[in-house]
């Protein structure tokens, strides 16, 4: 299987503190690549790195052909501001010189009503939000999918859903997907490989039943953490 | 000043590019900073005017200059762009005011109804026309890259490239308000039709259509309203862009 990326050494630091450290990882076309962490690990960093928004070191390699979507964590926007879902979704089709039909398909994709779409996106509630940030990712046909916590700030059945969605969305349109996750127990249902991050560092890579015991994990978060495993993996 | 249609070409340009361009300064929370921006002029006024030169030409100059150096600090450095910004553009004007003074400076702050000669009005509708073009053309760009930069970029947007460029059509938003409305209140002009669209609107296009309508009324009224009053226009254009806002929160509030 051909890999969607690889990452050798890779370093960011800001200033004088290094935030990212010899990190190295490959991901396989169609894979999942969970990553989890304590706040403050790296793991945003790393996605900005790898969508080249912050400088680094180290090389990050793309399969020919890669387009990237990404979901960013929860964007800081006032109430206010008099831009409607679809006034943000068109403004991505005009970029990419695509109709505005594409942005009813991927409205479609992620069960988002034309009604809530014409709301300002400052009054979107959490779900609502993350599922437009979704579609805006998908209009650029992407092959790779970064989502960073895409379920922050959404209620525990929303946040599932939405799992579901992704998860429905990697396998239909043949997508690899990168994942910023605090859910141990859906990393553990969905993800084809783990890569925990401590102080910037990879702390440990490998499928999640190997990373993902009682012991690793004090490791990584530096205190007992618990979930529940979904035993359709084990069966 | 005469109210005849070609003296007023230039005044309505000019505040269809101040509706458009304030739109975005708005949205992008640089409503002080665009404000201070439009200071930076003064000294170039200051300077050409002791150099016998084009006051506007002089304008202009600073007003790039300027411009650059507000988009090198952000995109070189990690220095907090607010700060230095606040600095910068005050020792601009008290530069400036120490280069230019008297009725000079009285001019370059608060505009002069003079008509501007043929060659400057050309002038002037083709910077308001490069402008406007800009804006309509960058607009879903901007609007990407002002929900987040992150996803502008992933959207194949060269980020910084597209600041630049939105400040440089600030700064010559400015420039074309410079003779008419002056350094002080040519800010306002950006500012505070495209600040009290936000209030009204929910949509980008009707925010868009609102700030522009509202910056023409407030020009027009000023302008044809400043003889009968015996007050000078460019004030009378900022009050009643004021009067404006001011009705704008109370409909809102009744909403």
């Amino acid at each position: 299987m051909r890999n969607a990326l690889e990452v050798e050494h890779l370093a960011v630091r800001f200033g004088t503190t290094a935030i990212l450290r010899d990190l190295s990882i490959a991901v396989p076309e169609g894979g999942t690549l969970a990553i989890i962490g304590p706040n403050g690990s790296g793991k945003t960093v790393f996605f900005r790195a790898l969508i080249g928004s912050v400088p680094y070191e180290g090389s990050i390699r793309w399969a020919p052909g890669t387009r990237i979507g990404y979901v960013p964590q929860k964007l800081d926007l006032e109430r206010e501001l008099p831009v409607t879902g679809l006034d943000f979704l068109h403004a991505r089709a005009a970029v990419a010189r695509m109709g505005r039909a594409e942005a009813q398909r991927t409205m479609d994709l992620v069960s988002l009503g034309r009604d809530v779409a014409a709301q300002p996106i400052g009054t979107l509630s959490g779900g609502q939000f993350q599922r437009l940030l979704l579609a805006f990712a998908l209009m650029g046909r992407p092959t790779v999918l970064l989502c960073d916590e895409p379920t922050a700030g959404v209620d525990e059945p929303g946040g599932e859903g939405l799992h579901a969605m992704i998860h429905r969305l990697q396998r239909d349109e043949r997508l690899t997907l990168l994942l910023i996750s605090h859910e141990l127990s859906l990393v553990y249902r969905y993800a084809t490989s783990v890569l925990c991050l401590a102080r910037g560092r990879a702390a440990c890579a490998g499928p999640p039943l190997e990373i993902l015991t009682p012991e690793r994990l004090q490791e990584v978060y530096g205190a007992p953490m618990r979930f529940h495993l979904h035993d359709e993996r084990l069966a | 000043m005469s109210a005849s249609p070609s003296a007023l070409a230039l005044p309505l340009a000019m505040a269809v590019a101040a509706g458009l361009v304030g739109c975005f300064a708005v949205m992008r929370r640089m409503t002080l900073a665009g404000d201070a921006l439009s200071h930076v002029a003064l000294p170039g006024i200051g300077l050409a005017v002791a150099l016998r030169l084009n006051p506007v030409l002089g304008g202009v100059a600073a007003l790039f200059a300027g411009t650059v150096l507000v988009w090198a600090i952000e995109h070189k450095t990690r220095v907090p762009t607010e700060a230095v910004i606040g600095v910068v553009f005050s020792a601009a004007l008290a530069v400036g005011s120490m280069l230019a003074s008297g009725e000079e400076l009285i001019e370059a702050l608060f505009g002069a109804p003079r008509a501007p000669g043929a060659l400057e009005t050309l002038l002037g509708l083709g910077v308001a026309v490069l402008v406007v073009g800009f804006v309509l053309r960058a607009r879903s760009r901007l609007v990407i890259a002002l929900v987040s930069p992150d996803l502008a970029r992933t959207a194949g947007v060269d980020v910084p490239r597209l600041d630049l460029l939105y400040l440089l059509a600030f700064a010559l938003t400015v420039a074309l308000g410079l003779r008419y409305l002056g350094v002080l209140l040519m800010g306002s002009l950006i500012i505070i039709p495209a600040a009290t669209a936000r209030h009204l609107t929910r949509s980008l296009d009707a925010m868009l259509a609102v700030a522009v309508g509202l910056a023409v009324a407030a020009t027009l009224l000023g302008t044809l309203g400043a003889p009968t009053l015996h007050l000078p226009s460019g004030p009378l254009v900022i009050a009643v862009a004021a009067g404006f806002f001011l009705v704008g929160l109370l409909i809102r509030r009744g909403a």
